[in-house]
């Protein structure tokens, strides 16, 4: 699993090559391709403009996050394996050092170890940041997310409640990380009532939802897409700032089909929209950010302007969190739909290495059925 | 008697070690081991003295090692550790590894499965309630005692009473501590009021002796407004934010890593205060972490049974709780069923309290059933978790008199005379008595006042709780977060058109 930090610097899939692409295409006023860098714009208005921005990748911001967390709060704690000295993705580097190993530690070698000893924490009122180190590995975590952190306050009779746990990890494709290295198991976690999935898709917004999620009185899973940990460069402001969970942003406008995706995802997305435009069709894409609960209300809404929906992720299609997705549009919407809800999905196995390229929802795939469901 | 005054668990060590200990379910347990581990390979020889030093201690350092051997007396007994090289390391027989310095063999010989002899078990008093002849004990002053003994009579007829309720109907499930009342009183009466508790679920006398009422146990087996977990779980689920008792759920062990951090946070907190959590046999088969601080966490495996430890977490709050230094005592136990799973079948270890090494935590094995000796090592326990920042293991050999739940018939799967034999020859209540009888300090006459009128105020508690109003339908929307998002209010609203449409599908003891 070390050698995958690795190669993040080295190109050699396809994919990857196409990913380069999409970043690079997403141009903006303020977007500028420097040499190594790579550039998400944000078309939303954030309240997050004041003070200083710097340039910075995605387990950079995350890092600041991480860093303003433990500063504001004495009560706050970072933990997971090979967190201190900085971890295999550097979004904990220099924590260690700057608040010490009393707060930032690392832990044996046991995600349920992990989990139930941040729910120990976060349950007398501390901030547990617990990292796994790959969503591959939450699994034997999933009795502690599940049955105890998802119901410590209402099975508690809110007598208890372990809000101050959010758990980290990175998860999604890299171009060579097979089956352990590159899942998006977000679906199993969309599913338990009682804890919040966030899911960024850069640097900006990565650390101010991680502050939200952190300072939010629910668990929280924050997946971050490790795909974009370098690769994603984005101004981000450099002081303490928050972004709203359970809010959808619409992140381009358009008229004719709606997209909906979240992380690394929303680039290829990007991408298949530009070039949608050129055949004429004004793509609206909207990041869902928080997956549960999620921002029905915004999704709905452009809905309603578009008549289409098409949602794309990257873990596989069947019982993927954009069937949810699908059927609670339909529900709401089905008079104004002009066709079938499209999902442009991962495939329905498990993660492949060198038929990644073919597993992938592309940027033409979703091309392809973005022409389909306006040509309905 | 001892006086408790200056007493340490090196002096606890001594005599248990000069006793003849009782094995679990009659079987003896030599205390003083036959020496020699079979060498594998040289088919069953004793390893010579002059091999011995050779032999692979635990990967301790020096300094390490020698802080260990100051704390051998607190073993329960001399364990055979042929593996362990009681001299100091020399320095040109030893190996350097990451995790420190071994000294090497070249006798390759396995670590024998078991020690000759079981761990022996501290105890008290003996079968009959008599105080064993100078064995060393916390004294307890009559007052002390009388409440330990009311309330372990009193969790006995909860037990009976509630049972029954569930037998009418009257409740949905119920299960009991039968058998296991020395443990639940003693454990709780040798803690503070602020240690906070992780129980299993087989430990309600925890909360009984904290001042839990009887009526607050009945509303929340019979989910009543007045329930703090407001209707929303299983009878037996009980929590009390007052009392310092997190809420109990159903998963075996789950409570053990969270013990960890808990007991993690007391320590950063520098509180004067430890954390408990009890676990049974079966809950050891999960795997969990453990981590000590300041604040010992007694972990209560309430499974009832050992098999508490077999899980995951088991392994994953022992193991944290080691290296995170944390104050937790994990309380396993070992009442020899998990539901039908005898221990037989649950591991293939000396008990639960073996483990306790493979972690580097300091343990003890107590009779269960004798409510000075759990009263003795809790105390102990908490001193030593308390000052030497250190998790602690226990455990507690008892038997589970009565069903694993209201949904058991252990007939079915054990002999009836094994249960009555436990039931009346082994009764750790009757003989707790005989002891608070022998020092004058309870009558025959005060036993049938405290057991009527323990009864009368039970059956007035379920009385009470039954009449009483169901939590109102927006209970169930509440707290699955801080506030309710979109997606319940939605669900809530619809939900009440739909009770609207057809009131005859729901019940009317729900207030909408």
């Amino acid at each position: 699993m070390f050698i995958v930090k690795f190669v993040f610097l080295h190109f050699v899939c396809l994919l990857q090559r196409e990913r380069e692409m999409a970043l690079r295409n997403i141009m903006g006023k303020r977007v500028r391709i420097g040499l190594m860098g790579r550039r998400l714009l944000s078309t939303a208005t954030c309240d997050v403009e004041s003070g200083n921005s710097k340039s910075i990748n995605l387990y950079s911001a995350i890092n600041q996050a991480l860093h303003v967390a433990l500063e504001t709060d004495p009560r706050a704690f970072v933990f997971g394996e090979d967190v201190s000295f900085g971890g295999v993705f550097r979004c904990t580097t220099g924590l260690a050092d700057r608040f010490g190993k009393a707060r930032v530690f690392n832990t044996p070698l046991c995600e349920q170890g992990i989990v139930g000893f941040g729910i120990g924490l976060a349950a007398m009122g501390n901030r547990a940041i617990a990292e796994i180190q790959f969503a591959d590995y939450i699994y034997p975590a999933f009795d502690q997310i599940v049955n105890e952190a998802a119901k410590f306050r209402y099975r508690s009779g809110n007598q208890f409640n372990c809000g101050g746990l959010t758990i980290r990890a990175p998860y999604g494709a890299v171009g060579h990380g097979g089956h352990y290295h590159s899942q998006s198991p977000e679906a199993f976690f969309c599913h338990v009532p009682g804890i919040k999935v966030v899911i960024p898709r850069s640097p900006r917004q990565a650390k101010g939802l991680l502050l939200s999620c952190i300072r939010d009185p629910n668990p929280v899973v924050f997946f971050e897409p490790k795909w974009l940990y370098r690769l994603a460069v984005e101004e981000v402001p450099e002081h303490d700032y928050m972004l709203p969970l359970s809010e959808a942003e619409v992140i381009r406008q358009g008229s004719d089909i709606t997209l909906v995706g979240w992380g690394a995802q929303l680039s290829i997305m990007e991408q298949a929209c530009i070039e949608a435009e050129k055949d004429g069709i004004s793509c609206e894409l909207v990041d869902l950010k928080t997956l549960i609960p999620w921002d029905k209300e915004t999704v709905e809404a452009s809905v309603r302007k578009t008549g289409r929906v098409l949602i794309s992720h990257e873990a596989p299609v069947t019982g993927g969190f954009g069937g949810e997705i699908s059927a609670s549009i339909v529900e709401s919407c089905f008079l104004r739909l002009e066709a079938p809800v499209a999902r442009v999905c991962g495939l329905d196995t498990p993660f492949p290495l060198v038929f990644e390229p073919f597993y992938m929802p592309t940027k033409n795939k979703i091309l392809d059925a973005i022409k389909a469901t306006v040509n309905y | 008697m001892a006086n408790w005054g200056r007493i340490s668990s090196r002096t606890i060590g001594n005599h248990i070690r000069k006793r003849t200990n009782q094995g679990f379910i009659g079987s003896t347990v030599d205390i003083n081991p036959s020496s020699g581990s079979s060498s594998a390979l040289n088919g069953g020889r004793s390893v010579s003295d002059q091999n011995r030093r050779y032999l692979n201690p635990l990967p301790w350092s020096r300094a390490t090692l020698s802080w260990f051997q100051r704390f051998k007396s607190t073993v329960a007994a001399k364990q055979h550790d042929s593996f362990l090289s009681s001299d100091s390391d020399d320095d040109h027989l030893s190996l350097d590894f990451p995790g420190g310095k071994v000294s090497y063999t070249c006798d390759m010989n396995f670590i024998s499965e078991s020690s000759q002899a079981r761990v022996p078990c501290y105890r008290v008093l003996d079968d009959d309630g008599e105080l064993i002849k100078d064995c060393d004990f916390q004294q307890v002053s009559k007052e002390v005692a009388v409440k330990m003994y009311s309330k372990m009579v009193s969790l006995q007829i909860m037990d009976t009473i509630f049972y029954e309720a569930q037998r009418q109907g009257r409740i949905s499930f119920y299960l009991t501590s039968a058998g296991e009342e020395a443990i639940n009183i003693a454990s709780a009466a040798a803690l503070t009021e602020q240690d906070i508790i992780l129980p299993q679920y087989r430990e309600p006398g925890v909360l009984l002796w904290r001042g839990f009422t009887l009526q607050e146990f009945a509303d929340q087996c019979f989910g009543n407004k007045a329930d703090y977990g407001k209707g929303r779980q299983m009878p037996i689920h009980y929590g009390s934010k007052e009392h310092n008792f997190f809420t109990i759920s159903s998963p075996i062990a789950t409570q053990l890593p969270q013990a960890a951090g808990i007991a993690y946070s007391l320590k950063m907190d520098n509180k004067k205060a430890c954390v408990v959590s009890y676990i049974g046999d079966g809950g050891t088969s999960e795997v969990s972490t453990l981590t000590i601080s300041y604040f010992i966490c007694l972990l209560q495996f309430a499974h009832g049974y050992p098999n508490c430890f077999l899980q995951g977490d088991f392994h994953a709050g022992l193991n944290f709780a080691a290296v995170m230094e944390a104050p937790v005592i994990f309380f396993c136990r070992n009442n020899g069923w998990a539901i039908s799973t005898n221990v037989s079948e649950q591991f293939r270890s000396d008990g639960i309290v073996v483990k306790g090494r493979a972690y580097g935590i300091r343990s003890i094995r107590v009779d269960g059933n004798d409510a000075l000796a759990v009263y003795t090592a809790v105390s102990a326990a908490r001193e030593m978790a308390v000052n030497e920042q250190r998790p602690i293991l226990i455990e507690a050999l008892t038997y589970r008199v009565g069903h694993h739940s209201t949904s058991d018939d252990s007939t079915k799967y054990r002999q009836l005379d094994e249960i009555v034999y436990w039931k009346n020859a082994r009764n750790p209540v009757n003989r707790f008595r005989n002891w608070v009888q022998s020092n004058g300090w309870w009558s025959e006459q005060e036993e049938t006042q405290l057991r009527n009128s323990v009864r009368k105020q039970l059956l007035e508690a379920i009385q009470v709780a039954e009449k009483t109003e169901k939590p109102p339908l927006s209970d169930m929307f509440t707290d699955v977060y801080d506030y309710p998002p979109p997606n319940l209010e939605e669900q809530e609203k619809h939900l009440r058109e739909t009770i609207s449409r057809h009131p005859t599908d729901y019940s009317s003891d729900i207030p909408l």
